[in-house]
C-alpha cells in the first residue's frame, strides 16, 4: 500500500485545476498527478504512489548518501594488515 | 532505473551487513513498523547477513491486515448491492471477511473492479452516472492525501454518485501504544519512510524523547534498510536516542505541507479500531461534516456489525511483533495466500506472506 517508487518526469501538462505529468519508469511511462509537488519540472525524479507524485526525489542528499556508502564499501576493500 | 538500482547494490549491501557486525557488542530488539520493509528484508535475506543479536519483529504497517474483520464485512455488503461498483486497491480482494470476500462478491455477479488510483473511481463514476461508484479508502498517511484528492475531484466535477468507504490510520499512535505495553521489545525503531514523506518526521521526534528509543526514518530499498540498521545499532552502542532520517532523498522533517492540507480538509481524526490490536484512540480518519456527502458508511448505512476472528488466526500476535509468523501451526499448511485464514497471508505487505514467499522452506529458527 505504502509502496512508491521513483520516475523521471518526461514532460508536464498544465490543466488549470490539476497539473499532470508523463512520468517514465524504466521504459514504461505512466500518467501521474502532480498536485501535491507542483513545483516539479521535467528531468526531475518523482516518488510516485497510486498515481501522484509524492515528492521530488532530493539529488544533493541522494548524492550524500550515496557517497556516504562508497567510503563505508572502500572502507571494507583494504586488505587487513598482515601480522608482524 | 536511476534511484532504485544503486541502492540495490549487492557489494554495498554486505558492506553495510559487516558494518554492522563490527559494531554490535549486546543484542538488540528492532522493529520495522511498515510491510512493505517487512517484504524488502524477506526478498532480499537480509536478515541472514545480520549478526545473531540483531532481532528484527515486524510492526502493524500493513493497512489491509489491520482494516476491523466488521470493516471488510460491511465492504462485502455495499459490494454485493445491486448498482454498486466497487472500487478497490487489488489487495483487498482477498482479505476473508467473517463469511466471504469481495473475490466471491464479484463471483456471484458482484461489480468489483480493482484499481491503480483512486482517481480511476472517480473516472469511473463520470462514465456511469447512474450507478453508485465505491471507493474502498484503506491506508496509511502515505494514501490518505491521494484518497483526499480523489474526493475533492469528484465534488469539483459535481458528481453525486462517488462515495469512500474510509478506513485510514494513523502510524505514531501505534508505536506510541507498542512502546507503551508492558510487554514491549522493541529498543529501536525504523520509521516508515513514505509515510514521513508525507508527514515528515516531527512526531517521531516527539515519540523518540518521550520513550528513549532511537528512531531512523528509512527507505524501502535493501541498501536503505542495512543504513538504517546500522544507524539505530549506532544509537544504541553509544546510548544515543535520537530521531535520524536515513531517507533524505525523499524525507523532510516537516513532510508534503500541500499532501497534509489537503488531507486535513477532507478528513478529521477519530478514534480507530485496528484488526488484532482493538481500539487506538485518535488512530484514524473520518470524513469531516462539509465531505459527509462522500461518506460511503453514511449513505449506505453504517449499523454495528459484531463478528469473531477465526479462532486457529495468530496475526494479533504478529501484527504487535509478539510472534513470528512460522510461529503459527497454520501457516503455510491450512493458511495460504490462496486459502488465507488472516490478511497478514494475503497483502503484499504482510508479514505471513513475506514469509510464505520468501522463507518458508528455511527452518523456524533461521526465521528469527
Amino acid at each position: 500500500m505504502c509502496l512508491a517508487i521513483p520516475g523521471k518526469v518526461l514532460e508536464i501538462t498544465d490543466l488549470g485545476f490539476s497539473r499532470i505529468a508523463k512520468v517514465e519508469f524504466g521504459g514504461v511511462t505512466r500518467q501521474v498527478s502532480l498536485d501535491f509537488v507542483p513545483e516539479t519540472q521535467p528531468g526531475d525524479y518523482v516518488l510516485v504512489h497510486v498515481g501522484f507524485a509524492i515528492s521530488r526525489v532530493s539529488p544533493e542528499e541522494a548524492e550524500r548518501t550515496y557517497e556516504l556508502l562508497r567510503q563505508i564499501q572502500e572502507a571494507d576493500e583494504i586488505p587487513p594488515e598482515e601480522p608482524l | 532505473m536511476k534511484y532504485l538500482d544503486e541502492y540495490r547494490d549487492a557489494d554495498i549491501t554486505r558492506a553495510l551487513a559487516a558494518r554492522i557486525r563490527a559494531r554490535v557488542t549486546r543484542s538488540w530488539v528492532l522493529m520495522e513498523i511498515c510491510g512493505g520493509q517487512t517484504h524488502t528484508l524477506m526478498r532480499y535475506g537480509l536478515p541472514d547477513l545480520l549478526p545473531p543479536e540483531i532481532e528484527l519483529v515486524h510492526g502493524p504497517g500493513c493497512p489491509v491486515c489491520v482494516a476491523p474483520l466488521e470493516f471488510v464485512d460491511r465492504a462485502i455488503e455495499i459490494a454485493s448491492r445491486p448498482g454498486v461498483i466497487f472500487v478497490s486497491y487489488g489487495d483487498m480482494l482477498r482479505v476473508p471477511g467473517s463469511r466471504s470476500d469481495l473475490f466471491r462478491v464479484r463471483a456471484a455477479g458482484g461489480d468489483v473492479r480493482i484499481a491503480y488510483s483512486p482517481l480511476e473511481a472517480v473516472k469511473l463514476a463520470q462514465e456511469y452516472p447512474t450507478r453508485q461508484v465505491v471507493f474502498f479508502g484503506i491506508g496509511f498517511e502515505t494514501t490518505a492525501p491521494a484518497n483526499a484528492m480523489a474526493v475533492w475531484h469528484a465534488r469539483r466535477l459535481g458528481l453525486t454518485n462517488f462515495s469512500m468507504l474510509v478506513s485510514h490510520v494513523l502510524v505514531p499512535p501505534a508505536v506510541r501504544l507498542i512502546l507503551g505495553s508492558p510487554s514491549n521489545r522493541v529498543q529501536g525503531f525504523i520509521a516508515p519512510g513514505h509515510v514521513c514523506t508525507i508527514m515528515g518526521h516531527r512526531e517521531y521526534e516527539t515519540l523518540s524523547a518521550e520513550f528513549h528509543v532511537p528512531i531512523v526514518v528509512g527507505g524501502f530499498e535493501p541498501v536503505d534498510l542495512l543504513e538504517a540498521i546500522a544507524m539505530l545499532v549506532d544509537q544504541l552502542e553509544d546510548g544515543r536516542a535520537q530521531l535520524e532520517n536515513q531517507y533524505s532523498r525523499s524525507v523532510t522533517r516537516d513532510g508534503n505541507v500541500a499532501a497534509q492540507k489537503l488531507m486535513e480538509e477532507v478528513f478529521e481524526i477519530t478514534d480507530r479500531k485496528w484488526r488484532g490490536i482493538g481500539m487506538i484512540p485518535a488512530s484514524g480518519h473520518r470524513f469531516r461534516e462539509e465531505y459527509a456527502a462522500y461518506d460511503a458508511e453514511r449513505l449506505f448505512g453504517a449499523q454495528e456489525i459484531h463478528v469473531e476472528e477465526p479462532a486457529e488466526c495468530i496475526s494479533a500476535l504478529v501484527l504487535q511483533g509478539l510472534k513470528k509468523p512460522v510461529d503459527c501451526p497454520a501457516f503455510g499448511t491450512r493458511c495460504t495466500p490462496e486459502q488465507p485464514l488472516g490478511a497478514p497471508m494475503v497483502s503484499s505487505e504482510g508479514a505471513c506472506a513475506a514469509y510464505y514467499a520468501y522463507r518458508r522452506h528455511t527452518s523456524p529458527e533461521a526465521g528469527q
